[in-house]
């Protein structure tokens, strides 16, 4: 398959790794994979920050970048910015009045995938040992992010393919399905409130043990990443592509 | 800045209104950890009896999909709807009032209640009398409302505010409930402890002397049936129920959101309204009434549709399904911004999700003192999941914000840090050859982290960021320029 890559600007600009962790897993499994380079970002920050005329032009180069026969399916390590390609796009092209766009949006949607999503639902991974190597030998815990969670109904796909990677230990984590804080804009336009939920994140990961958590968007893990680092806590955040991509011969180390 | 003072009636919409923006009400409630104490534990509770029953019906969100459906069909109808109603009540017997805002509302009830001469009136747990502050209103016109549900009489024995739809006194643990008591009640006994029990008695032999006494009740409604001219009050304690029955005049104060078909639709919502709130199979007391019946329950019996910005909310097509809420409170109970900061930040009388959306929706966004709430969340979709009728609360949040923030373009006359962010951030994140020239300067991000390779602080708003989060130092090169060296050179 002609995979294209949508890396999201965080990952691209903070996390390199992540994508080329992606890049390696679907070349791993025979693919090709491509990155449109006009991507840019999916607009999610302002649209959710309620900025929807300044969000238009990010959406659109989304959607032209992505409205191509050059790729079979486009994935990205991301549920946040997945859901906000399927569900946010087309509804703000309704807003603005521009069914067309709504119509290039509902395509784009449908041919996105969240990382899990792709590898589970499209490529029959149920066990990242044997399928694609993976290998980390050290505790985890797991934070679903809300998204994934609740907007692309991911379910256990992520944690599922973790609990199956060669060596890994995976530790339950305490009120998993509650928020980090992050929320975009709102960990600064409601810095207390949103530090108030990442410090019971930052509690409840520490008691488990791990030596990090792991997740599904960079996003999210910086949030917490942030605040473990903050309060001098030892677990640190990998990326479930990061630890996917992990193999015997190429260990990643946290 | 203040639209409304606690105690203090309003005109116009009444208490819709935040108090002030919600970040700083939150900042303040933060601090409160004997209140963030007792939320926590009863949300926690609330929450999980909420799943269990809930997981016990297989058609769950068959019966979700239901009431979304039954809901959205009134909505659509509603005129017709109400004027049904209004026929069928009124050939049973009782008189239908219209009123177009709390002021209205809150003068049509006064003059019922002085015809009737009585300066007393006891009151079933009502959220519409609570949005246009009618207790306050009658004792201005020296009438004085006693309620009757055990935690309205907590909360208005304490002077307070509810700060939740069906557990008004939420913010407050049993013990405090106790020294509201001993305080505040007449009569009561000194020595009452903080026994769930003994503080039940205490509430019930306040009260039962005021039900037999009064003349005048006072009640809310959640539903009216169309087809048939029915009220219907749910309820767990039944003090309600001895509203409804024991005076002479009933007066019902009703959103007009609450009318619905028919006779059959409470099927659906009886299925979903106590597992939703309580997080009980069935509440212990429904009482339905139609007019009035000879020698049987009050004799006068009145209606008061009250619009009070529902309409307005109607037309907002993004916006209207907010209006399908039953007032379950399953949305604050799994909120994590309600459950931190409790509902009296939220200022008005619909507090966690719902509220930020209902209060804007009702009063307008450029009314300025409701733009703040619909930023009161992470967007992290757990009240969609919980909500009995699909009200997708996340999407008119954002819908919301955006109102808020076209209203505010034209007043602003320097732009705002965040206007600038996000002006920058469109041309940034607008084309691929734009961030990728940005990303350049990763690099200057990396002497900025220093030698321990975290970001401590950063300036103007990003400061919120920092306050409780180290930023990692940025790579050397961003995946973008890797993809370029590493992929296509080759």
């Amino acid at each position: 398959m002609r995979i294209a890559l949508f890396a999201t600007c965080i990952v691209d600009a903070m996390y390199p790794e992540t994508a080329k962790s992606t890049v390696k897993i679907l070349e791993r499994l025979g693919h090709e994979v491509v990155f449109p380079k006009a991507q840019a970002c999916c607009g999610q920050m302002h649209i959710n920050s309620g900025y929807m005329s300044e969000a238009l032009p990010v959406v659109e180069n989304h959607i032209n970048a992505f409205d191509t026969d050059d790729y079979d399916v486009a994935v990205a390590p991301s549920g946040s910015c997945v859901a906000s390609v399927k569900h946010q796009h087309p509804r703000l092209a309704e807003r603005l009045g521009k069914p067309e766009l709504k119509e290039r949006a509902v395509a784009v949607g449908k041919r996105t995938y969240e990382l899990s999503q792709l590898l589970v639902d499209v490529l029959g991974i149920t066990d990242a040992a044997q399928q694609l190597g993976s290998y980390f030998p050290d505790t985890i815990t797991y934070h679903p992010s809300c998204h994934g969670m609740r907007s692309l109904q991911l379910g256990d796909r992520q944690l599922d393919l973790l609990k199956t990677v060669g060596g890994i230990n995976v530790e339950i984590l305490p009120e998993a399905d509650q928020c980090c804080g992050f929320g975009g804009t709102f960990s600064i336009k409601n810095a207390d409130v949103s530090s108030a939920m990442l410090e019971d994140k930052v509690k409840n990961i520490c008691s488990t043990g791990a030596s990090a958590c792991a997740g599904g968007d960079a996003s999210c893990l910086m949030h917490i990443g942030g605040g473990l680092s903050r309060t001098g806590a030892k677990p640190k955040t990998l990326h479930l592509a990061d630890i996917l991509a992990s193999t015997m011969e190429e260990t990643v180390t946290l | 800045m203040t639209q409304v003072f606690l105690g203090m009636p309003a005109p116009g919409h009444g208490n819709l209104f935040e108090e002030e923006p919600f970040p700083q009400a939150a900042h303040r409630e933060l601090g409160n950890t004997q209140m963030r104490k007792n939320l926590r534990h009863a949300t926690h509770t609330i929450r999980d009896k909420r799943l269990k029953v809930v997981g016990e019906l297989p058609d769950w969100d068959d019966l979700r999909d239901s009431g979304s459906a039954i809901k959205n069909n009134a909505m659509a109808n509603i005129e017709e709807l109400l004027l049904q109603f209004e026929k069928n009540f009124t050939a049973r017997g009782g008189i239908v009032h219209w009123a177009r805002d709390a002021s209205e509302a809150n003068k049509i009830v006064t003059e019922l209640v002085k015809a009737t001469g009585s300066t007393e009136v006891v009151k079933v747990k009502s959220m519409a009398t609570q949005e246009i502050g009618l207790n306050e209103h009658l004792e201005t016109e020296g009438i004085e409302a006693f309620e009757t549900d055990l935690a309205e009489l907590i909360v208005q024995l304490g002077h307070d505010k509810p700060s939740h739809i069906l557990v008004p006194a939420i913010h407050k643990n049993r013990t405090q409930v106790r020294d509201i008591f001993l305080k505040e009640m007449p009569g009561v006994d000194p020595t009452l402890t903080d026994e769930p029990a003994k503080l039940a008695e205490a509430a019930r032999s306040h009260l039962r002397k005021k039900f037999l006494a009064s003349k005048v009740a006072i009640s809310g409604a959640n539903f009216a049936l169309a087809d048939t001219g029915t009220l219907g009050v749910v309820e767990s304690e039944g003090n309600g129920r001895m509203c409804l029955t024991l005076p002479e005049t009933l007066i019902t104060v009703m959103g007009i959101e609450k009318v619905l078909p028919q006779w059959e639709d409470l099927e659906v919502f009886m299925q979903l309204l106590p597992r939703s709130s309580t997080g009980e199979r069935m509440n212990p007391y429904t009482s339905l009434w139609t007019g009035v019946t000879e020698d049987d329950g009050p004799q006068n019996v009145h209606i008061v549709l009250l619009d009070n910005g529902r309409t307005r909310a109607l037309s907002d097509r993004f916006g209207r399904t907010a209006l399908n809420c039953i007032r379950c409170s399953a949305c604050m109970n799994v909120c994590p911004v309600y459950e931190r900061t409790g509902g009296h930040a939220y200022g008005s009388t619909y507090p966690g999700p719902i509220g930020a959306i209902l209060s804007p929706l009702m009063t307008g966004i450029e009314a300025e003192d409701n733009g703040s709430l619909p930023y009161a969340s992470s967007l992290c979709g757990a009240c969609y999941d919980a909500c009995p009728v699909k009200i997708n609360i996340p999407e008119i949040l954002v819908h919301l914000r955006g109102e808020d923030v076209d209203a505010k373009r034209d007043t602003h006359k320097l732009p705002t840090q965040m206007d600038l962010l996000m002006k920058g951030g469109s041309w940034a994140l607008g084309k691929g050859k734009n961030i990728g020239l940005l990303e350049k300067a990763l690099p200057l991000g990396r002497l900025m982290a220093g030698k321990n390779k975290k970001i401590k602080k950063l300036p103007g708003i990003a400061a919120g960021w920092t306050q409780s989060r180290d930023v990692p130092a940025p790579p050397n090169k961003s995946f973008r320029d890797w993809w370029s060296d590493e992929k296509e050179s080759k």
